[in-house]
């Protein structure tokens, strides 16, 4: 009896721009001038209405929030690459995939303000309503990869989530069947290195996230989180291999969570500031930046009109949610089915009959 | 004695379980660390090291499964999970395990095991964070449920919670954990489970509420003559006092915050009207959160009972 191996594996992690904006010209993905400035400017978009979310939530005027910075190139990058046709199934740390595809900001800031009306997608975004029942969206995304095979779309379900949710038994169950029956999801995962204080190495003794696609038989690749080019490019390849039949893909956007984990907590109770300093040199905006400058594509002039421009539409954005009507208690029992139990009715009645 | 809010009566419980009883461990998502989110178990992990403060992935399954692998074996495990909504993805083990394994085995081997979690509406979090979803469990023979109202009985519940020999599903009220401040004792203290406690005594009516609900049912009521009983245990709940309160003054309100229907609220109606209807003088009433999950920040003190609906119930019962 002897042992020999009778697979092996080897995982891949991409990188094209690196932390000085310089390009690797070979793996560049094709995105004409328009398109650069666009990344850019949807990446800053996205960073203001994060931090404007936290400010907001700091004067009392929004509850919780789970803030994105430094996840900006992870969440743009790979929204940017959907198609019509294509689903998306959210967690609940998406900022930069909902200002990607255009999603109402006024909404989003009702949503965080606690109203759940602000979770009414718009028709022409195929978008989940946020998941905060961590990784429980995964299965869900293959549920309608495996509907778009069955309607005989040619279309892609994505699903967002974080390191945190590879510890739950829903990622593992949603790889397995995607990889079982083939079909047409990309998993992305944005490895911010903390779910909540749980650091990314004490979370799974696997060395990457990628790798664990390949005991499900499919390919995972780890990609510079930080660098939108490598994130647009894995999620390209990785959306036409579903869409053409060559089935699921897992992407590890390794990244870094530089704010708290959300506005209750306070990341300083277990982590090294150290750490977020060597980070914020990875700054995913920055290094955009720099590339858009060498190549002559971003002045310091058209730098400040983005600016201005985003924070005008935040503003406006803000301006819009703090100006909506509260929901009155109709609301309370408005969608918990198609139609109001007879019980429901006589609750709604009796709570308006009292507050006469 | 210290004065203590929620929080810190229940780290007291912890904190001194663990020097008597080496075979009490704590697991959950971040309990260690970070001493909780709540922070319920803020320097523990400094106290009695990583293997008994342990810090766990994100896996609430995972978690109370491995809580049940610790008690087979013989240890005291207390579970932590973050929110009571995040329970949902562990109720397989729990149902079809930590309530089953004594009946399973015959009685070979039992599941010592607590877990503790925040529950209830009221502090403006997002989806999840405030279910009150006491009836599933209480719904499932072989676990006990217990929910405090204040420090004290927080305290002297868990540690009773902690010795018992089965399964209990231990609720802390969040939007009470930092609101009430009382003596808690130090040392050796508990409150036997399955015993309710007159919180406040009275003869024309009886109230019925536990956990996050006896503060608001107090408050209403403080000009009331009403009988306020703190449940305490869920299940198994005493009927006793119950239904001698119910006979006394043949007017039986019940507060809870969960949705109306299928809630642990109609079991206490049901058993008040097998066992006492002929002391009733007026019909059981119920107050309780809409048949709807629970809304969002701006609509929550809409579906919460508040001191209104507390008041116009018991106003209704008393006019029969």
């Amino acid at each position: 009896m002897s042992e020999r191996t009778i697979s092996t594996f080897d995982v891949k992690r991409l990188e094209i721009l690196n932390t000085r904006g310089q390009i690797d010209e070979g793996a560049m993905p094709k995105l004409d001038d328009e398109a650069l400035v666009r990344l850019y400017e949807l990446m800053a978009l996205s960073r203001s209405f994060d931090l404007r979310a936290v400010a907001l939530q700091r004067e009392g005027r929004l509850g919780t929030y789970a803030p994105i910075l430094g996840q900006e190139a992870s969440q743009v990058g790979s929204a940017f690459a959907l198609a019509k046709g294509d689903w998306v199934f959210p967690s609940f740390r998406e900022s930069g995939v909902y200002a990607t595809l255009d999603y109402p900001l006024d909404l989003l800031y009702r949503y965080w303000a606690g109203d759940e009306r602000g979770l009414v997608s718009p028709g022409d975004i195929n978008m989940a309503p946020a998941c905060v029942a961590v990784a429980t969206q995964i299965p869900q995304a293959v549920g309608a990869a495996m509907a778009m095979r069955y309607r005989k779309e040619s279309a892609a379900a994505v699903t967002y989530f974080g390191d945190g949710a590879t510890s739950k038994g829903d990622f593992h169950e949603g790889l397995n069947i995607a990889g079982a029956f083939k079909l047409p999801v990309v998993f992305i995962c944005q490895n911010n290195q903390w779910a909540i204080s749980m650091s990314r190495d004490r979370q799974s003794a696997a060395a990457t996230i990628a790798q664990k696609a390949l005991a499900y038989g499919f390919p995972g690749i780890q990609v510079d989180g930080n660098d939108i080019f490598a994130v647009y490019a894995a999620t390209l390849e990785a959306l036409e291999r579903a869409r053409s039949g060559g089935g699921p893909t897992l992407i590890e956007c390794h990244s870094y969570r530089m704010g708290h984990h959300t506005t209750s907590d306070d990341a300083g109770r277990y982590r090294d500031a150290a750490q977020l300093e060597a980070w914020k040199a990875r700054d995913p905006i920055d290094r955009l930046g720099l590339f858009l400058t060498e190549r002559k594509l971003l002045t310091k002039e058209l730098r400040e009109e983005i600016a201005l421009r985003c924070d005008a539409r935040i503003d406006e954005a803000v301006r819009r949610a703090e100006a909506a009507d509260s929901p009155g208690p109709q609301e309370l029992f408005a969608s918990t089915y198609a139609q109001p139990t007879p019980r429901q009715e006589r609750q709604l009645r009796s709570h308006t009959n009292a507050g006469l | 004695m210290p004065v203590c809010n929620i929080v810190q009566a229940i780290n007291l419980a912890l904190k001194e379980e663990m020097a008597r009883d080496e075979s009490v461990v704590l697991l959950g998502e971040d309990i260690g660390l970070d001493g909780g989110v709540f922070r319920v178990t803020d320097g523990l992990l400094e106290a009695y090291g990583p293997e008994r403060v342990v810090d766990m992935p994100l896996a609430e399954s995972g978690i109370v499964g491995t809580a049940i692998g610790m008690a087979l074996y013989g240890l005291r495990p207390v579970a932590e999970i973050q929110f009571m909504g995040f329970m949902y993805s562990a109720f397989d083990q729990i149902v079809s395990h930590a309530a089953r394994l004594r009946n399973r085995s015959r009685g070979r081997f039992s599941c010592p095991l607590v877990i503790r979690t925040p529950y209830g509406a009221g502090i403006k979090a997002p989806e999840l964070h405030e279910e009150s979803a006491e009836a599933y469990f209480c719904h499932t023979p072989g676990l006990k449920v217990v929910v405090p109202s204040g420090p004290r009985n927080a305290k002297g519940l868990l540690v009773s919670a902690m010795r018992d020999p089965d399964p209990v599903i231990f609720l802390e009220p969040t939007r009470l954990y930092r609101l009430i401040k009382e003596e808690v004792p130090e040392g050796e203290y508990s409150i036997p489970l399955g015993q309710a406690r007159l919180a406040r005594q009275g003869e024309s009516v009886t109230v019925v509420a536990w956990g996050s609900m006896l503060e608001r049912a107090l408050a209403a009521l403080s000009d009331y003559d009403a009988d306020i009983i703190d449940l305490q245990t869920l299940s198994p709940f005493d009927e006793e006092t119950l239904l001698a309160s119910a006979r006394k003054t043949g007017r039986v309100v019940i507060v809870e915050e969960a949705p109306k229907t299928g809630g642990f609220g109609a079991e206490l109606a049901a058993t008040v009207a097998e066992e006492a209807m002929l002391h009733l003088r007026a019909p059981i009433l119920r107050v309780s959160g809409y048949d709807v999950p629970v809304p969002f920040a701006k609509l929550v003190d809409d579906f919460l009972p508040d001191a209104d609906r507390i008041r116009r119930a018991v106003d209704e019962s008393m006019r029969y």
